[in-house]
């Protein structure tokens, strides 16, 4: 079931290292929510600090509040594994298990947790979340050879199969499509325009054709300068963005002066 | 497009020089192989000339050998490839001087092992055996019972040690630890055996050899080694990986279970059956905690036991009357002993083959 997030003043650090500053947004169910900016200024980090994948890194740490759904979820009382069994998330280079088979992957997130299952309603799992990715035509014949054995564009949409087959609220993006070639990112982008029908998808993308095609809602970040924080500079609407945006950074970033 | 390149080409560069004074040539394939013949034969002359012997043969061959490949080619074809050729020449030579020990140690090892290499060997143990006949059954048992106690109590703790190190460790703690391991790996191996016999003394009193001393000691030189090896196995495992298992909301003990392990599986495999090999050929740690019996005595918990690196010290070193028997049967020994420690070898290349993640297209 699709979840509203909503963030304020959020700041994420890497040891003493303030690396994004008060993030204030509010991140709609059923859309997609793109976010854009430049190399180093926290995009990723801003999205891996949604589902408390941030904390993962030795001296990485958060201040400020993540709330999803009436739930804190950097309160005292939430599990980070919890948390990350609601939101799900892809990263930018396909990743799949290299000792698992093809439906294995898929079936990774209940079958590393030991959720126990009948054979038959895995393979309704793994049938499901392969159609789902828009994957299940290329490989129903070979669901027991390795995942490594597919291409590229395939391996993402595994992931992302594997993201969804745990059923998550919300499905974040770390630049899914930057490793792939036009016709794979093609086919990612309409699925992720069909599963944003179940999911509430968070996107962040160095191509700003990307953003402006898949999603509803564009946040830009900058910093300015090396060694500042980054920052949340405008979120809006991705059309009023890429028109009209209010701030004249992310004019400058859109139409390609900055500096 | 191409004249241009042409154009370039014929210009300034380096290569297209007047034509060099010597060294254009190139040196038929066979030349090589002619410089060491001659280089043999006068060899052979020098030898008839002087005192005749193999290695001075050798000695001279590849000396003059080289040197006249050297020459030759520095003529004929220039100081780059003539410097190409001598760094072959020494190169080769170098691989043939490493080969040496290894090659006349088989040899010597499987000509004399050969003589008792039979069926009572294996069956029989030095019961009652004066002179001829008699085995090591007792010996190649002990040896087996110890280094299977060793790993059931290495493997374990080193493997423990190694995902603390690379999964959990940091700071003091993880430093220390590694400080401390790599120390343990330079242990000398009879402080190894001294340690685990004084601990035994404690609790059982001077004198005691049992065959877990024996399997404890050598756990002291093995742990190091497994920590060691399994931390770099488990460093090579992606993050890429965890983090694709932590973002579906798998624990991180059971990431480490059934993501890392499963992925380093046939890396570790192997770290711990070589580390198995390095501990197989311990003599002298045994030697102060095990003992050495003539019986068989299959209890690691009662007695002293056989061991085969430590029964051929014996059989060389006090053999008896007459003496042939006995140095027969420590060769014999040795290359069993040689021989486990290279079945263990190609088990471990075996486990990396099989276990090793499968990326077939």
């Amino acid at each position: 079931m699709a979840k509203r997030i909503e963030v304020s003043d959020l700041d994420i650090y890497y040891g003493k290292f303030l690396a994004v500053q008060g993030v204030n947004v509010s991140i709609e169910p059923r859309s997609i929510t793109a976010l854009i900016g430049p190399s180093g200024c926290g995009k990723s980090t801003f999205l891996r600090a949604l589902n408390r994948m941030h904390e993962v890194i030795p001296g990485a740490r958060v201040e400020g509040k993540v709330v999803m759904d009436g739930q804190d979820l950097y309160g005292p009382d939430s599990d980070p594994v919890t948390v990350r069994r609601h939101i799900g998330m892809v990263f930018q280079r396909p990743n799949p298990f290299p000792t698992m088979s093809i439906s294995d992957n898929v079936a990774a997130g209940m079958r590393l947790n030991a959720k126990r299952m009948s054979k038959s309603d895995t393979d309704d799992l793994v049938e499901r979340s392969l159609r789902g990715a828009n994957l299940w035509e290329e490989v129903k014949d070979r669901l027991d050879r390795p995942g490594s054995s597919l291409s590229g564009g395939q391996q993402q949409r595994l992931c992302i199969a594997r993201a969804i087959a745990v059923e998550p609220d919300v499905l974040l993006m770390d630049e899914p499509c930057s490793a792939l070639d036009p016709i794979s990112t093609l086919a990612i982008e309409d699925l992720m325009t069909e599963l944003k029908e179940k999911f509430t998808i968070v996107i962040v993308t160095h191509n700003m054709q990307q953003a402006a095609r898949v999603s509803e809602q564009t946040g830009f970040f900058n910093l300015n300068g090396v060694g500042q924080p980054g920052r949340l500079i405008e979120f809006n609407p991705t059309e009023k963005i890429f028109s009209n945006p209010d701030e004249k950074a992310t004019e400058d970033y859109i139409s390609g002066r900055f500096g | 497009m191409s004249t241009s390149i042409q154009q370039r080409n014929t210009g300034t560069g380096p290569h297209d020089a007047p034509p060099e004074r010597r060294g254009d040539g190139k040196l038929p394939r066979w030349a090589p192989w002619a410089c060491f013949a001659a280089a043999l034969a006068l060899a052979f002359l020098l030898g008839a000339l002087t005192s005749s012997n193999i290695v001075l043969l050798v000695i001279y061959t590849v000396v003059l050998g080289t040197i006249a490949v050297y020459v030759i080619s520095r003529v004929v074809e220039g100081h780059r490839r003539a410097t190409d050729r001598l760094v072959t020449c020494l190169v080769v030579t170098a691989f043939g001087i490493a080969m040496v020990p290894l090659v006349s140690l088989a040899y010597e090892v499987i000509r004399r092992g050969a003589e008792r290499f039979d069926g009572e060997f294996f069956g029989a143990s030095l019961q009652g055996v004066i002179g001829e006949g008699g085995g090591a059954y007792h010996a190649i048992m002990g040896t087996l019972i110890i280094t299977l106690l060793t790993t059931a109590i290495s493997v374990p703790i080193g493997l423990m040690t190694a995902i603390y190190l690379v999964e959990y460790g940091s700071g003091r703690l993880k430093r220390s630890i590694t400080f401390f391991v790599d120390v343990m790996t330079g242990i000398p191996s009879i402080v190894a055996g001294l340690f685990a016999y004084a601990l035994f003394v404690i609790f059982f009193g001077p004198g005691i050899r049992l065959g877990i001393m024996g399997a404890v000691a050598l756990s002291v030189l093995m742990i190091p080694v497994v920590v060691r090896s399994a931390e770099e196995v488990l460093k090579l495992v992606p993050n890429e990986l965890r983090e694709a298992s932590y973002a579906l909301g798998v624990p991180k003990w059971r990431t480490i279970l059934k993501v890392v392990i499963p992925t380093a599986i046939a890396g570790l495999g192997t770290g711990v059956t070589l580390a198995i090999a390095r501990v197989i050929g311990e003599t002298a740690p045994l030697l102060v905690t095990v003992g050495i019996t003539n019986g068989t005595n299959l209890n690691p918990f009662e007695g002293r036991m056989a061991t085969l690196p430590v029964y051929a010290f014996y059989q060389l070193t006090q053999p008896g009357v007459p003496p042939q028997n006995a140095i027969d049967r420590a060769w014999t020994a040795a290359l069993i002993l040689i021989m486990l420690v290279m079945g263990l070898n190609v088990v471990a290349r075996v486990i990396s083959r099989v276990f090793a993640p499968k990326t077939s297209r």
